[in-house]
């Protein structure tokens, strides 16, 4: 895809290129929106964003209230307080974290509040697991957020200051949720392009026009409804996170102009003529996706790669025209669907999006890096292998490959 | 506390929670919020925990709140509350809202004593300027009277049945105000809906300390089909509650405690009613042995005790 024109040129928008983590990437995100509100608790692998935040709030380089609270479901709760009185807010949480904020994550959306949050990815107790892979995030698919997942420090900088712009949208008003993988991005340093405050700002304005807790215009926000109200009220939120999208390609576009990037919510690896496609997600899964792709290519397989950048609403269209002339897919999750027909729950997603479009293709459904298991570019080399043998034999398997698994049937 | 109102015509006409209601006839709750409110004013903002008055209150598309309101769950309003307080704080020194106004969070016993007590704990440690009201109706009306941290010893609830083997609640009544106490906050105080201008005076006081820090206000507020009593019977049952030393009216005020009339002369017990005036009105514990009576008897009096200690320490 060609370089949208840049409105500024990513010299004037760049301040300094500087080595972060993905976590403190996000944090440096936070402080140059100006956030008003920030309340978090400690929690493996996201730990280290609210410490950063926590340093800059404790030097006065942002002003923000923090609210070190007492527990995850609080930090949320704390959150949606402060975003139903007006405020610009952001947390963060992992793994158990987020399932202990479950409840809340409903209502959040329910109530329709721009609540911004960092969630590095993590296995699931028990047994207890602090290492990454996308359980946490995949559990909180169906909660009504806009989820992003970035493969990159960077675009954990950028997603972040995006996110600020979808979820104050008025044609939105959902929180957005920016995952990316636990230790394998959280707690390692890439070189990251930090911009200029005054640009970030200008990117990211105030939206006080939205409904919100105000004594000179009281308003009842959390209200119980009769099964004679529900369904249409959240139908409503139903919808407004399906149409969200436009606005996300649109903030994405805008993002692209103003700060000289490149960003789609899906991402495109050789795929122009690809035959056999590989779709992942985050950084770790996608990166050596590309790199056995490339490999593939020197030894004459059409390989490509599609990243899904944006998970929630999911990119249907996007996906199927991506994908719609490739001979064989594979859907690489690094999550687990438990008593589904296949256990790879985005697997089932790029299922339904084919099927939605009436395109019956070879897809297979491949589970890898659960709990941070290795994964080697040699995984996904001898995968696209695999897949050009499935095309020559006409044989599919009809069931998830568990690769990089001990002692079970690959 | 400071007097602000003498008699209830002190007490402004305007109603903040009005008609469009759905609470049981007599309900003890909605008195109190009611009462509450007055006192208040507009420029509050109320978060307000799941439970009897968010229920019967919110039903949409109507709303009894002409000030703002947000309910987000049952165990967070506190945590809710300290969220919408830092976003007042911090948008009033951007310079992006000049109002005043002030949080009050309401939850009932089981938002208050049981699921939201670590939510409660968190917001008065960190300090947050919060009124924090608990309404007291001794059980979980909301889902039909099961019994909570709240509920006394002995009382019929859903929950704690009366038995063959088991006679209603088999534990004591938590001691709230004690918890609360102990995060050395600087106001807290127990209510009465039954005493409204005490009531009253107490949440003006308690609202003129937020700038220091939380205050938090325990109002007994019966409930008529939980504690099985006529629904026109609910003031005269709530004030017995004071009368009997059952439940004592008193006030934390920065180190100090302070009892308020008529529980000040109750130190001494001859000045108040027999404990069965108060228990043999209520469905609850019609079960009551004499042995239980005089078991709950000596608890309250093991209570004065207590707080006759306190107030040695703190008066």
């Amino acid at each position: 895809m060609a370089v949208a024109k840049a409105l500024s040129t990513r010299e004037e928008v760049v301040k300094e290129r500087v080595g972060l983590t993905s976590n403190y990437a996000a944090a440096y995100a936070v402080k140059t929106v100006d956030v008003d509100v920030i309340a978090a608790y400690p929690i493996t692998p996201q730990t280290t964003i609210i410490e950063k935040l926590a340093e800059f709030v404790a030097n006065g380089e942002i002003d923000a209230e923090y609210i070190p609270v007492e527990s995850e479901h609080s930090a949320l709760s704390a959150v949606v307080g402060a975003a139903a009185t007006g405020a610009r807010v952001f947390t963060a949480t992992s793994a158990q974290g987020l399932e202990f904020m479950h409840e809340v994550l409903y209502i959040a959306s329910g109530l329709r509040l721009p609540i911004v949050m960092a969630a590095p990815g993590r296995a699931l107790s028990a047994p207890i697991s602090i290492h990454g892979d996308y359980q946490d995030i995949m559990s909180a698919r169906d909660s009504g957020w806009v989820i992003m997942i970035a493969s990159s420090a960077q675009e954990v900088y950028d997603s972040i200051i995006m996110a600020y712009r979808i979820a104050e949208d008025n044609r939105v008003l959902l929180p957005v949720m920016v995952s990316y993988d636990g230790f394998l991005m959280s707690h390692t340093t890439e070189p990251v392009e930090l911009y200029h405050e005054e640009y970030v700002r200008k990117f990211t304005p105030r939206n006080l026009n939205r409904p919100r807790l105000d004594p000179r215009k009281p308003m009842t926000i959390g209200v119980i409804a009769s099964p004679d109200w529900y369904y249409e009220i959240k139908y409503q939120a139903i919808n407004a996170l399906k149409e969200s999208k436009n606005v996300i390609k649109e903030t994405h576009n805008e993002f692209n102009k103003a700060f000289g990037t490149n960003y789609d919510i899906v991402e495109k690896y050789m795929l122009d003529d690809a035959d056999y496609v590989l779709i992942t997600y985050g950084g770790a899964s996608s990166g050596n996706a590309k790199e056995a792709a490339r490999r593939a290519r020197e030894r004459g397989l059409r390989a490509g790669v599609l990243r899904l950048r944006l998970f929630r609403p999911f990119p249907t269209d996007e996906v199927v025209s991506a994908i719609k002339y490739s001979k064989v897919v594979a859907v690489v999750d690094r999550a687990l669907s438990p008593g589904n027909t296949y256990e790879g729950p985005v697997f089932n997603d790029v299922v339904s999006a084919l099927y939605n479009k009436g395109i019956n293709k070879p897809v297979i459904s491949v589970v890898h890096g659960i709990s941070q298991r290795t994964m080697l570019s040699d995984d996904f080399y001898n995968l696209y292998k695999k897949l050009d043998e499935y095309a020559k034999t006409g044989e599919y398997p009809r069931k998830t490959i568990f690769i990089g698994l001990r002692g079970g049937e690959a | 506390m400071k007097v602000y109102f003498r008699t209830i015509k002190d007490l402004p006409v305007d109603e903040y929670f009005g008609p469009g209601q759905l609470t049981c006839a007599g309900c003890g709750p909605s008195i109190a919020i009611r009462w509450i409110l007055k006192a208040a004013g507009s420029d509050v903002i109320i978060v307000n925990a799941t439970g009897c008055i968010e229920v019967t209150s919110t039903s949409y598309p109507y709303t009894a709140w002409s000030v703002p309101y947000l309910h987000v769950a049952f165990e967070n309003a506190a945590a809710a509350a300290s969220g919408a307080e830092s976003a007042l704080k911090v948008l009033r020194r951007k310079g992006m809202l000049d109002a005043k106004a002030k949080v009050i969070a309401i939850a009932g016993d089981g938002g208050t004593y049981d699921i939201g007590l670590q939510a409660l704990s968190g917001m008065l440690e960190r300090g947050h300027g919060v009124l924090y009201v608990l309404y007291d109706n001794e059980a979980y009306m909301n889902t039909g009277i099961q019994r909570s941290g709240g509920t006394p010893h002995f009382a019929w609830t859903t929950t704690s049945p009366v038995g063959s083997k088991l006679k209603g609640k088999v534990q004591r009544k938590k001691d709230i105000m004690s918890i609360v106490i102990g995060h050395h906050i600087p106001y807290a105080a127990t209510a009465n809906l039954a005493y409204p201008i005490d009531l009253a005076n107490k949440v003006k006081t308690a609202l003129d300390y937020l700038d220091e820090g939380p205050a938090f206000i325990h109002v007994l507020a019966p409930c008529p089909p939980g504690w099985r009593y006529p629904e026109e019977m609910t003031v005269e049952i709530a004030r017995l509650a004071t009368e009997t030393g059952y439940f004592p009216l008193y006030e934390w005020d920065h180190g100090m405690i302070r009892f308020n009339p008529p529980s000040n002369t109750h130190f001494d017990k001859s000045k108040r009613k027999p404990i069965t005036e108060y228990l043999k009105r209520q469905g609850r514990f019609a079960h009551l042995t004499e042995e239980n009576i005089k078991e709950i008897e000596k608890e309250i009096d093991e209570y004065w005790d207590y707080l006759s200690k306190l107030v040695k320490t703190f008066g």
